[in-house]
């Protein structure tokens, strides 16, 4: 049993709430008390007797004010795996919210409504997955209730999405009909709509091959917190902990120290203290090296035959998520996993349109919830992967040094 | 099949653990809080894995509401024994009387609404600036919602508009004086997973976890234990069962469920087969208002 992790994108008139109470519902995770709960606040009620989206209701502080909190984390679970839901509401004004929950997502469910097919909105959803290269999309086109299951609709909206996959160089996309509402096509094949060979949704994100998109091939580690005992037994343990963000280290593996490019040899693995000959992504380990070199918290190491990049000057996506515009030539921290420095904006090239991917010019300035391409200029030379290559290395956050706040998400290329 | 493949306890023990290294690496002064109850305890259990063989980095501290179970203490006492760890208790009854605080009345009386108070006062008392808890996202809504690293204002308030977007796996820990940050390394578990987990890792727990037998009475369907700190009325019918705890808090709002599950194996086994959820099962303090965990928070509570 593993866990996935995926988003849905959608607005409640697309039934996304449905859909997700749908699932836990289905899937058993609504226990009894929270059932009655619900029956008491339901007034549009389904033939279960309750109105499945209030399910995933908001805050009072969200009712009353109208707002939405960006992402909720929803769980659930079958026997054959763990489900973790990032739900992000989808309007345009939310694009960070959805930018946030596809960050830590290995699939996309796009919701369409089968009335009104590929919308602004749709192709807005499939432009942030491929942004963020979602390994796995599924377009759930629901709704199918209210047009007669109807095969030709389907085959209608899959062949205008298909112009979307083929604009946006989309890969693994799986199209399901499904009437949320009724339970069409979530956990049972729908009798009402014979003509759909594919899965059932449930029955698909149980399936669906997730393991193997981890990379184990490239291997990269960063270290995060040195650990020296300094007692009187363990004297002389110095101990590099940290996350294997991808690839396989073994004991003998002749690496290079970055961005100190000093090369030495893997002398011990331990898991938790516990001695291992290899260890693989995503494991949290502690390693030990041959020699004494001067290593600190966000230093890289990398096999000597495959090797990062180390630069100063990177082009970036920036999707700016905070109130507080972007100031060109302000300086900002980047964090970098577990590495923090100083980086500067140097230039904005261009704006990019998350509705249409074209590119536009900057006249004013960035705000939030705007995608653009820029220069950045860090203070030391940052180790990292272009986010198309390695998404783990190739990943980073600003941070406005006045406020403290996370205000971009960066792509680094 | 994949010869690298983590399962679904690995893949959350990694992140916990990676989780704990960057609240040592990030603060200058964090604590890890303990109520010797099981998520607390499955907390000191990843960040034992996370450090070793190097000792235990955070002091455990207890906000003490008075209204313990005396197993959970022993518990308590015990794994700071093991650990070598630094132990705070701070105590509810304590901040009562100095800052002559109202406790409030009722048959339940609770001090979970005062703890904040108390542990405010620690958080200034010893600088903390970040608290590790074990606060879990399916619990209930709010928490469903709140960062992995939450900030709180020198008020300990959470404010859900404010929060800094969470991406990737990048932790920004940057506060200003007198801020601190509530982690929360187990966000992603569920109880189940929680008590898989102990399971595979065959950690003790307290005793009051597996049956026993006890005087309870029953109240709106919930089982209450008999103690000093709950108020007895005529109509009360005193019954000996035997139970067992699926959360341990307060002795005053924390229900009991009857139980013969003496075994880890037999109490995941009826937490599978159960129905009714954690908080709506055993928590009494929950039932107030629908909204009173988002309150709790709000005004600083974990």
């Amino acid at each position: 049993m593993d866990i996935l992790r995926f988003i849905t994108a959608g607005s409640v008139d697309d039934g996304k709430s449905t859909l997700i109470g749908r699932l836990l519902f289905d899937s058993k995770s609504i226990l009894q008390d929270q059932l009655e709960t619900l029956e008491k606040q339901s007034k549009n009620k389904n033939a279960d007797g309750i109105d499945l989206a209030l399910l995933t209701d908001g805050l009072r502080a969200e009712r009353e004010q109208g707002i939405t909190i960006d992402v909720a984390y929803r769980y659930f679970s079958t026997p054959k795996r763990k489900f973790i839901i990032a739900d992000a509401p989808g309007h345009v004004q939310y694009t960070r919210n959805m930018i946030t929950g596809a960050s830590n997502s290995n699939l996309i469910i796009i919701l369409i409504d089968a009335r009104l097919g590929v919308i602004e909105q749709t192709r807005r959803h499939s432009i942030i997955a491929s942004l963020l290269r979602i390994k796995h999309i599924v377009v759930a086109i629901n709704k199918m209730d209210m047009v007669d299951y109807g095969q030709e609709r389907f085959n209608e909206i899959k062949s205008d999405y298909n112009k979307v996959v083929a604009q946006l160089n989309l890969q693994n996309v799986t199209y399901i009909p499904i009437a949320a509402l009724h339970g069409d096509n979530i956990v049972e094949k729908s009798e009402k709509m014979p003509w759909f060979d594919g899965l059932p949704l449930l029955q698909f994100l149980e399936e669906v091959e997730v393991a193997d998109d981890i990379n184990h091939t490239d291997p990269r580690f960063q270290v995060q917190y040195v650990i020296r005992p300094q007692t009187k037994e363990l004297h002389d343990y110095r101990g590099y902990a940290g996350e294997i963000i991808n690839g396989v280290y073994k004991k003998g593996d002749k690496i290079k120290i970055l961005p100190q490019d000093i090369e030495t040899t893997i002398t011990k693995i331990e898991i938790a203290g516990v001695e291992v000959e290899e260890a693989f992504a995503p494991q949290a380990v502690v390693l030990h090296i041959a020699d004494d070199i001067d290593i600190s918290r966000g230093d890289t190491f990398v096999h000597i035959d495959n090797l990062p990049k180390v630069e100063n000057n990177i082009d970036v996506l920036l999707c700016w998520m905070d109130n507080k515009p972007l100031q060109p030539g302000n300086k900002y921290f980047l964090q970098h996993k577990s590495r923090l420095i100083r980086a500067i904006i140097q230039e904005i090239e261009y704006k990019v349109d998350v509705n249409t991917l074209e590119h536009t010019a900057v006249t004013d300035s960035v705000k939030l919830n705007e995608v653009v391409k820029a220069r950045l200029r860090t203070a030391a030379p940052l180790v990292y992967d272009p986010f198309e290559k390695l998404d783990g290395t190739g990943s980073a956050i600003l941070i406005d040094e006045t406020s403290n706040s996370t205000v971009a998400a960066v792509l680094l290329s | 099949m994949n010869k690298y493949y983590l399962n679904y306890l690995e893949q959350l023990e990694a992140e916990g653990i990676y989780i704990m290294r960057e609240v040592a690496a990030q603060f200058e002064k964090p604590a890890l809080l303990f109520s010797g109850g099981k998520d607390s305890i499955t907390l000191v259990q990843l960040a034992k894995k996370a450090f070793a063989p190097g000792k235990f980095p955070f002091p455990l501290v207890h906000i003490d509401t008075g209204h313990n179970f005396k197993e959970a203490l022993d518990y308590r006492d015990n794994l700071v024994k093991e650990l070598g760890a630094e132990l705070i208790v701070r105590k509810v009854e304590d901040s009562i009387r100095e800052r002559k605080l109202t406790e409030p009345k009722g048959k339940f009386a609770s001090r979970n609404w005062l703890q904040i108070h108390t542990l405010l006062d620690t958080i200034e008392e010893f600088k903390f600036d970040a608290c590790i808890g074990g606060a879990r996202r399916d619990e209930e809504k709010a928490r469903a919602k709140e960062r992995i690293f939450s900030v709180r204002d020198a008020f300990g308030q959470w404010e859900p508009k404010l929060q800094r977007p969470e991406l990737w796996n990048i932790y920004n820990g940057r506060i200003h004086k007198g801020e601190n940050v509530r982690v929360f390394p187990i966000s992603n578990w569920t109880e189940l997973d929680v008590w898989n987990y102990i399971r595979k890792e065959n950690i003790p727990l307290p005793s009051i976890y597996f049956a026993h037998y006890r005087d309870v009475i029953a109240h709106e369907g919930q089982l209450v234990a008999v103690s000093d700190y709950i108020q007895i009325d005529e109509t009360d019918v005193i019954m000996n069962k035997r139970v067992r705890y699926r959360t341990v808090g307060d002795m005053t709002c924390t229900a009991a469920v009857e139980s013969n599950a003496e075994t880890l194996d037999e109490v995941v086994n009826e937490i599978i087969a159960t129905r009714i959820s954690e908080r709506g099962e055993t928590r009494i303090d929950d039932k107030v208002t629908e909204a009173a965990m988002e309150d709790r928070k709000k005004g600083g509570y974990f």
